[in-house]
């Protein structure tokens, strides 16, 4: 045992604990939260990996950005958010899905033990500066640097989206037309089809 | 003897793991919020197995890369996602995914 086998179990347990926590709670904050102790383990585990840029996106991102998310959307809801009583029961081909996913699994965690006691995949020498920030970014901006664009493009037609989505339909009325009060303030038309009205005399 | 924190396969079955569990709770859970917070765990996980086999393919840094997009994704996923809950929730007032079956009747 080294340090960094406690490390991992440490990461790796708050992943497990933070996810089935997310997964049962029937508080959707306590959800979040599970959710947040699952992104800080797996930054902790990027952080082993050698992906330091990785964990600090992951961290800003997830845990700043996405989780807060979350936290203002539950607080928008209110309690209506929480899940009611007797309305947790589910269906019984859910119920069969999630079993045989879990057997499915479990399963392939038993097949693979052994082999994996046998013939371990080892991590292989990296550079020292594997993962920094600097080499990311210098990746980024030159072989990434077509799917780096495309994701700025997907972000900002995501924003608009949300902002389209989450507008309360009594907002979506068109906007007022400038006053004729208003007009009277410019010496002459303010756009060009006025041209004819502004001829025509103010006096209506 | 190798410390378990050096082998990728440890990372691979924790990634298996929270991917599952992510997996079950978008299947058995009703609360849109919930199912959507287990989306974002089967997406934690796929990252984690992105960036370990990075680490046992040293000499590139794809991996990463990829799991980088990925992050960005996600995070435009759960806007979206979280503006279609808000919607919802004014149309019906509710947030259980049973609720959503007005293309049904």
């Amino acid at each position: 045992m080294t340090i960094g086998d406690v490390y991992f179990g440490l990461c790796s347990s708050l992943c497990v604990l933070g996810a089935l926590s997310t997964v049962i709670a029937r508080n959707p904050i306590r959800g979040a939260m599970g959710l947040l102790l699952t992104i800080v383990g797996i930054a902790g585990l990027f952080i082993q990996l050698q992906a330091q840029f990785l964990a600090a996106i992951q961290v800003i991102v997830y845990a700043g950005a996405v989780v807060v998310l979350f936290v203002f959307a539950i607080m928008l809801l209110g309690t209506d958010a929480v899940d009611r009583g007797g309305e947790v029961k589910s269906s019984v081909a859910r119920a069969i899905g999630g079993a045989s996913i879990a057997f499915g699994v479990m399963a392939a965690l038993v097949l693979i033990g052994p082999k994996v006691a046998e013939h371990p995949t080892r991590f292989s020498k990296v550079a020292a500066d594997h993962g920094s920030v600097s080499a990311m970014g210098s990746l980024l901006f030159t072989r990434a640097i077509v799917p780096f664009e495309l994701a700025t493009a997907l972000l900002v037609v995501a924003v608009v989206g949300a902002i389209a989505l989450a507008r309360p339909s009594w907002a979506r009325k068109v906007a007022p037309s400038v006053s004729h009060a208003t007009r009277r303030l410019f010496a002459g038309p303010v756009v060009p089809k006025d041209v004819a009205n502004h001829s025509a005399g103010d006096h209506r | 003897m190798i410390g378990i924190s050096q082998i990728a396969e440890h990372y691979v079955e924790l990634a298996g793991l929270l991917f599952a569990i992510g997996a079950i709770g978008f299947l058995v859970r009703r609360n849109v919020l919930i199912q959507l917070m287990s989306i974002e765990l089967m997406l934690n996980a796929v990252n984690l197995v992105l960036v370990a086999f990075n680490r046992v393919h040293g000499d590139t840094m794809d991996g990463q890369m990829f799991a980088f997009f990925v992050i960005a994704v996600a995070a435009a996923e759960v806007a979206v996602g979280l503006a279609i809950v808000l919607g919802f929730f004014r149309l019906r007032n509710s947030v259980h995914s049973d609720d959503a079956d007005t293309m049904r009747h």
